[in-house]
């Protein structure tokens, strides 16, 4: 089985923020259209165009409604938007369970790739991961994943402004973050730590590097003094004041 | 003040690479450099109708990556999930190859392959001979044409008045509301003050055309933890994120809105210094009931509006400035008894109709609610008005040191609009964002330059001869009635158009009621046509109401006297880029181009891209080669407009005026100086706005990126309806005829005309039998009444309002032929609240009969808490009928999707006299889909697994290449790389 870096000199992952994600899908196609041209090229689709479509993504966003809670709304319940993709965890398992070696964590920004060319397509790393981020491509047999867009994170051949990862660059309500987590003066960091971003299922024991944060307290002004009549002279006695035009 | 607009909106610094973005020494062999394009093409998107700036990637000839342009005014580098999928658009299969000509029966999808010439000697052929008996009868319809100033001033030129493109059916009542109003409206006309406003109100809005800048905008309303209340029945995406959400019952929004305005009134809420300096408020309306001048204006002799001055105790012209007016008290002036308009308004929304009591059940929300919206409302309009510290002129060369802003904005669409009581509730809307003095100020709604124009803008429709033979309209067809003289109607009150627009039945129809153009030429009511031109409109199925009964119109033939055996629709065009569904029913399909292998521009003369800071304009051009033998649309346009001769068309010598749309876009001057982009004019391209053309422009649009943007300066930004700076940039360029304010009109004069030649004032009276819907429906104040479906049928028996919504990942765009986008949604269900379908003995998944009066659909039930209970909800134009879009026969588009459409009809159920008039606002003629009710019920158990009404499979035109069962595109991007290596 595949072991796991000790330590990772930077640990570069998502923020993603659920208060302000309306399930657009922006994330979704811009991360197909660069990756199934990218490192992992294609993101293969089977049955395209006919019933039972079934293709490769790295990020899928889950709509569904959260009943009951704090943060429901007046109609006792809240609807989330939820973007899932990998969660570069420190603890990997997909990686610990691969017989090949094809799964690894990069010692040096910690992002968890497949090597394709050690794939087996024994599949067992998509059973281990507890998120399920693994994508298998039936028809090159190989699993397949996010990359954290590592071919364009450093792309010496895309202006610098464009190296972020394409979902990040896409999100039109800027609902999506990057950068070093293992680095507590980063912006990131700084960002998890201002939202209380919290892992996703944490009990596991995983310590995913991605992060979420939690929708805000809804800005609902209970206390708002209603307003009174204007004048027990009536509302036109009122109006007739010197207005100038 | 406000910087430049930043390069990127995604730039905060957790959006940022990486301090130092050099390739750790990983050694694990990953190219973290490989090459991504050979070049990249800065375009304009048009997966749907926000047109945001696209940057495509181009890479061993085929199309790598498409990405947000960072300098575009309107995406600024972000891009939505259509953008991105903008590729597999490109390359669908269902994309046409070659022109088209029926060779079997209509519908059956017999075409044989023709040559361009062919094709359009055919349409010349017929055209000139319509043109030379009687234009009219040729019908010409675009959908989501985003050329409407050149369609129209075709149309124009043809002659014929039967022109409009898809307003009608989408927003017009938003849009005429507006401009009869305040002189502007949402989307293309204005937008939030994103970065000021404090509270924001979006009402009726899954997703909208402004795509992106509301996505932006969200964003950045959360990041100033700004209050976002969603008003609609369904709480989908952007309702998802609000801070409240409510949920009002269907084509009441109207009521909520006056009971906003009702409590605002009464607590003396409302910005009177706004009122009086920008709004008709003060103008005395002439109150002598009978006279034929009851309820317009007082006028001095030489035609001002006057008003009460106060100090004087006399009228005086009410738009001189630094007059003191009265806001009430009737009085009588000039020997007329008069009141102000304000007391009127205040008369009437303080009465107890609209208290917040006798419109909470029926809005489907508390009382309470109510009433702490509108405290809360009043205490960020009052309480927390902001100034900016910059220096402004008013129209009238008064200098103020500040501008004051009440920072609630809001926005909203075709949700409020798309019903028949839209445009009176589209009014109450415009109506509070005046009373709290936030129209066009700082953290209010802004307009977006060319807006805002004259109350209404000054062009009429054109046609009232109904169009001559070989002989040019006067103006475009579509334009802006203000009495009953400027109709389309003969003198026999018959309506001039076939789609009885700018009738007694829609008079104030500013977009045309394409929805009843198919209805009404087979009916031959007002008369017959002969052709059917239609572009972009996919009338055969989800652009229809009534879809199985458009078929059957657009196939029906005469079956008796001397057309027996012809259909009674003579002859269809239709261009379209893809196999839709309405291909099948076309005579002659001309194919057009993809998105990426055309030019375009969006025009300040049609719906420009600019915003509120500045206005812009953008253009399309080809990024990839042709690879089928297909024309864009526009040019071909041109072409036949030659082959036609029709004037501007051709020159003296009757030779083509223009090589190709892109010859028209650089070259064509709709007056001198003022062509269809305004940027990088003049020989030496350094002009904008009103200047020579340049040879050069569209080089000098994709050297910029392809768009242009004039930043406004700081004193020009807010307050542009009485801002000298801004209005004489407007003369300057063309927006505005004369340099004076616009004045908000609460009180609507034309709607009064109406109603007067309704009591019977007047050269041009409606009949008898129209005289008291006029009379009703054009209340000069806004004013809230029930839906007419809901009114006329048994609304026990259909107990439930049904609505449409699009998903944002396909809204207004072609998305279920889209490969990746159909992953996304390739079935639709019916979302209904769970405790309806507890009482109707639904659940999760179950099979469910949708039931109108007029039809019934089959489709899944969804349970979810998010919707007003009394609403069941679907997301629209996911269905499709089999074969069509090239889709296979198993795809769960045609077998399991369903579309509402078939339950919602052209016409309400007949009135007390029989007469039915079409599913439309009274007003404006727009379509009133969201009137519709229905009921639902449990399926049995043989009718479930497949939706039903079905339709025979579709066949596709010849030389389609099949779908393909897997695809790998990307793949050789990969093996480019290395080649390249």
């Amino acid at each position: 089985m595949t072991s796991l870096p000790q330590e990772t000199e930077r640990k570069l992952g998502l923020v993603i923020d659920l208060d302000s994600c309306v399930g657009c899908q922006a994330c979704v196609t811009s991360c197909k259209e660069w990756n199934t041209g990218g490192h992992m090229a294609p993101l293969t689709d089977v049955k395209p165009y006919g019933g039972g479509v079934d293709g490769v993504w790295f990020n899928r966003v889950h709509t569904y409604e959260h009943v009951g809670g704090e943060r429901a709304d007046n109609g006792g319940s809240r609807t989330v938007h939820f973007p899932r993709s990998c969660l570069h965890c420190e603890n990997a398992a997909c990686v610990t369970v691969c017989p090949t070696g094809a799964s690894y964590k990069r010692s040096s920004d910690g992002i968890v790739l497949v090597d394709e060319d050690r794939c087996i397509g024994c599949e067992l790393c998509s059973w281990a991961c507890p998120y399920g981020a693994r994508e298998f491509d039936t028809q090159v047999g190989v699993m397949k994943k996010c990359t954290l867009c590592i071919d364009r994170i450093y792309n010496d051949n895309l202006d610098e402004a464009d190296r972020v990862p394409a979902c990040v660059a896409a999100c039109p309500t800027s609902a999506r973050h990057f950068g070093d987590l293992g680095d507590p003066a980063s912006p990131v960091s700084q960002l998890v730590a201002e939202r209380d971003g919290v892992d996703l299922m944490p009990e596991m024991g995983y310590r995913p590097t991605n992060k979420y944060l939690p929708p805000r307290a809804r800005n609902v002004e209970a206390e708002m003094p209603m307003l009174e009549p204007v004048a027990a002279s009536g509302f036109l006695g009122w109006v007739d004041k010197v207005l100038s035009r | 003040m406000k910087p430049k607009i930043p390069v990127g909106a995604n730039t905060a610094p957790t959006q940022r690479p990486l301090a130092d973005t050099r390739a750790p020494a990983e050694g694990d062999g990953v190219d973290t450099s490989p090459l991504v394009s050979d070049e990249v093409r800065q375009t304009t998107c048009y997966m749907c109708a926000c047109r945001c700036g696209i940057d495509v990637h181009i890479a061993d000839g085929k199309v790598r990556y498409i990405q947000g342009n960072k300098r575009h005014p309107v995406n600024r580098g972000v891009i939505c999930g259509k953008g991105s999928a903008g590729i597999m658009q490109h390359y669908s299969p269902a994309r046409l190859r070659k022109p088209l000509l029926r060779v079997g029966e209509r519908g059956a999808g017999d075409f044989r392959e023709i040559e361009w010439e062919e094709a359009l000697s055919i349409a010349t052929e017929r055209l000139a001979r319509i043109r030379a008996t009687d234009p009219k009868r040729l019908a010409f319809f675009t959908g989501r044409d985003q050329s409407q100033s050149l369609t129209g001033w075709w149309a124009q030129q043809f002659g014929t008045p039967n022109f409009a493109a898809h307003g009608g059916f989408c927003s017009v009542n938003m849009a005429a509301a507006g401009l009869y109003t305040i002189g502007g409206s949402f989307w293309e006309f204005g937008e939030p003050d994103w970065d000021l406003a404090k509270y924001f109100m979006l009402f009726g809005v899954a997703e909208d055309h402004d795509s992106n800048p509301i996505k932006i905008g969200l964003g950045k309303l959360k990041a100033r933890g700004a209050k976002i209340v969603a008003i609609n029945p369904a709480r989908s995406g952007y309702g998802a994120i609000a801070d409240e959400w409510i949920g009002v019952r269907p084509g009441t929004d109207g009521l909520f809105i006056l009971a906003l305005v009702h409590e605002l009134l009464k607590a003396g809420k409302v910005d009177l210094d706004y009122l009086v300096r920008y709004t008709n408020a003060h103008v005395l309306v002439i109150e002598e009931p009978g006279a034929p001048d009851d309820g317009l204006f007082l006028r001095d002799g030489e035609g001002r509006l006057l008003a009460w001055d106060k100090g004087a105790g006399r009228a005086a012209d009410a738009l001189a400035a630094g007059l003191n007016p009265a806001l009430s008290g009737r009085v009588v002036a000039n020997g007329r008894k008069c009141v102000p308009v304000f007391h009127l308004l205040a008369e009437r929304y303080l009465g107890d109709a609209y208290s917040p009591e006798a419109v909470a059940e029926t809005c489907g929300i508390p009382v309470s609610t109510i009433r702490r919206i509108a405290a809360e409302l009043a205490h960020v309009a009052f309480e927390e008005a902001i100034e900016l510290p910059v220096a402004w002129t008013d129209w009238a060369g008064r200098r103020h040191e500040t501008m004051r802003g009440r920072p609630i904005a809001m926005h909203a669409m075709r949700g409020i609009s798309a019903h028949s009581n839209g445009f009176h509730t589209c009014r109450s809307l415009h109506l509070l964002q005046v009373l709290l003095g936030t129209v066009d100020v700082p953290g209010g709604f802004r307009f977006k330059p060319p807006f805002p124009k004259p109350i209404p803008p000054g062009n009429k429709p054109a046609g009232k001869d109904g169009g001559k033979a070989n002989t040019p309209l006067s103006c475009s067809p579509l334009g802006f009635v203000t009495a009953p003289e400027d109709l389309l109607i003969d003198a026999a009150d018959a309506p001039i158009r076939i789609d009885k627009a700018y009738s007694w039945e829609a008079p104030l129809a500013a977009h045309g009621m394409m929805h009843m153009v198919i209805a009404n030429a087979w009916r031959g009511d007002p008369y017959t046509i002969d052709t059917l031109f239609m572009y972009m409109a996919n009338m055969a199925w989800n652009s229809s109401m009534n879809t199985a009964g458009t078929i059957a119109m657009l196939t029906d033939k005469h079956e008796t006297g001397e057309r027996k055996g012809e259909y009674k629709i003579p002859f269809i065009i239709y261009s379209d880029a893809y196999f839709s569904e309405t291909v099948a029913y076309a005579d002659l399909v001309l194919p057009d181009t993809t998105y990426l292998e055309r030019h375009d521009c969006i025009s300040l003369l049609d719906r420009p891209i600019g915003d509120a800071d500045g206005p812009g304009d953008a253009i399309r051009h080809p990024v990839v080669e042709r690879d089928r033998d297909v024309r864009p649309f526009q040019s071909v346009l041109l072409d036949l407009g030659s082959r036609l001769k029709l004037p501007g068309m051709v020159d003296e010598a009757g030779q083509p005026i223009y090589r190709d749309y892109a010859d028209y876009i650089v070259s064509h001057e709709r007056s001198p100086g003022i062509g269809p982009l305004a940027g990088f004019r003049g020989e030496d391209g350094k002009a904008f706005g009103r200047s020579a053309p340049n040879p050069k422009q569209l080089e000098r649009y994709i050297a910029n990126g392809g768009f242009w943007r004039h930043e406004l300066d700081d004193d020009q930004r807010y307050y542009k309806m009485a801002n000298r700076a801004y209005l004489d940039f407007a003369v300057e360029m063309g927006f505005l005829a004369k340099p004076e304010p616009i004045v908000f009109q609460l009180y609507s004069e034309p709607l009064q005309r109406f109603r007067l030649a309704a009591r019977g004032h007047g050269a041009v009276q409606p009949p008898k039998s129209e005289a008291k819907r006029i009379e009703t429906y054009f209340d000069p104040l806004p004013f809230w009444y029930a839906p007419f479906e809901e009114a006329l049928i048994d609304a026990s028996a259909f107990d439930l309002h049904a609505l449409t919504q699009r998903p944002m990942h396909m809204y207004h765009s072609w998305g279920s032929q889209n490969a990746w986008l159909r992953q996304i949604t390739s079935q639709n269900r019916l979302f209904m609240h769970r405790e309806t379908a507890a009482r109707l003995g639904l659940q999760d998944d179950d099979w469910a009969w949708i039931e109108s009066p007029t039809g019934r659909v089959k489709g899944q039930v969804r349970l979810v808490d998010g919707v007003n209970p009394q609403t069941v909800w679907t997301w629209n134009a996911i269905g499709k009928r089999r074969g069509a879009w090239m889709l296979k026969d198993d795809a769960r588009e045609s077998g399991k999707g369903f579309l509402l459409n078939h339950a919602i009809s052209e016409f309400l159920p007949p009135d007390a006299s029989g007469r039915r008039y079409s599913n439309s606002d009274p007003v404006t003629g727009q379509a009133a889909w969201f009137d519709l009710r229905v009921r639902v019920t449990k399926c049995a158990a043989a009718e479930t697994g497949f939706t039903e009404p079905q339709f025979p499979t579709l066949r596709p035109p010849p030389h389609m290449p099949p779908a393909p069962a897997v695809s790998t595109f990307g793949e050789s991007f990969r093996r480019w790389r290395e080649a390249r290596g």
